[in-house]
């Protein structure tokens, strides 16, 4: 990664015009040209130093709900919980973490209703409890990282 | 993706603010926007709108909030932001309100949200995630917050990611 590659992340975090031609104005922003900050785009999704370029929509605002699940899963079983958890299309994120609550997903559904359906069927599947952590209030959302 | 596929559409859903043609936009474009010189002449090639309609409703959505940004997310792992941590804290219910969009406006701070606590096992109502190259810059920052928040916390954890597990991003129903 380079000077170019750094540069195209930081602007492309604070997002792309909603133009006809919106990679020719970023490129001429950034001095170069079009062909070469698609290329580079492409490439930087491609070595997963992005891991997502497009709209970023919000599923509350669609009039869909979210929330945060955790799970306190015994090592010896982790793997095969995972799994389970993984195979649920409504499974958004999921993340190991380094605590007795090691197990964290996000759950996006169209209803506040399937969010409690997905976790009940979770909870029955693997025998573990599921907390739900719904958001209440949001303080802050940037996700934009500086380099 | 098999996954779009496999979410039902409720028959419920309270979803007034779209109509069939916008879903058919966020499912042509929710894995990401076409990488051409003309990305919304794809999309409209793909979704049988024409380019200026496309572009309408992509404005519309975007002035709802439907559509935060249009961005590229960084994979933090891949930027040498090995030590991601979510910080979690209980903090007092009469001043959480006011110290959240404190914390929040840190500039190490990606996310912030109040959740509720699960007694007796989890105590913490405050949620931030802090991003750093490695554990000891994190603590750091977990002490900056730490000052912020003074008495009003009464107790915090970080869980830093070890893994991740799955990172598809939202899938809308069709």
């Amino acid at each position: 990664m380079d000077e170019l590659d750094r540069k195209i992340i930081n602007q492309l975090q604070a997002g792309l015009p909603l133009s006809a031609q919106p990679y020719a104005e970023v490129a001429t922003q950034l001095g170069v040209d079009e062909d070469e900050l698609i290329t580079r785009l492409q490439a930087l999704l491609d070595n997963k130093v992005l891991s997502r370029f497009g709209p970023m929509y919000d599923a509350q605002k669609m009039g869909g709900a979210f929330s945060l699940v955790a799970m306190k899963v015994p090592e010896d079983d982790f793997d095969q919980v995972a799994e389970i958890v993984n195979s649920y299309s409504e499974v958004a994120h999921n993340y190991q973490r380094d605590h007795a609550f090691n197990l964290w997903f996000v759950i996006a559904t169209e209803t506040h209703q399937q969010i409690g359906e997905v976790n009940r069927d979770i909870q029955q599947r693997t025998g573990l409890k599921v907390y739900d952590f719904p958001k209440l209030v949001e303080y802050y959302v940037g996700l934009q990282l500086l380099l | 993706m098999s996954s779009m596929q496999k979410i039902k559409r409720p028959e419920t859903a309270d979803n007034t603010l779209l109509d069939d043609n916008d879903r058919k936009i966020i499912q042509a474009t929710q894995a990401g926007l076409p990488l051409v010189s003309r990305p919304y002449d794809a999309i409209a090639q793909q979704t049988g709108m024409d380019t200026e309609e496309v572009m309408r409703r992509m404005r519309n959505m975007q002035s709802l909030g439907i559509i935060r940004r249009i961005a590229a997310v960084p994979n933090h792992y891949s930027l040498g932001f090995k030590a991601n941590g979510m910080t979690v804290w209980d903090v007092r219910d009469d001043v959480i309100d006011e110290l959240g969009p404190a914390v929040g406006a840190l500039e190490f701070v990606s996310h912030c949200y109040q959740r509720p606590r699960s007694l007796p096992d989890w105590p913490y109502n405050l949620f931030a995630m802090v991003h750093a190259h490695t554990r000891e810059e994190a603590r750091s920052l977990v002490a900056i917050i730490e000052d912020l928040l003074g008495d009003a916390n009464r107790a915090c954890d970080v869980l830093y990611s070890t893994r991740i597990l799955k990172k598809t991003g939202m899938r809308l129903l069709s």
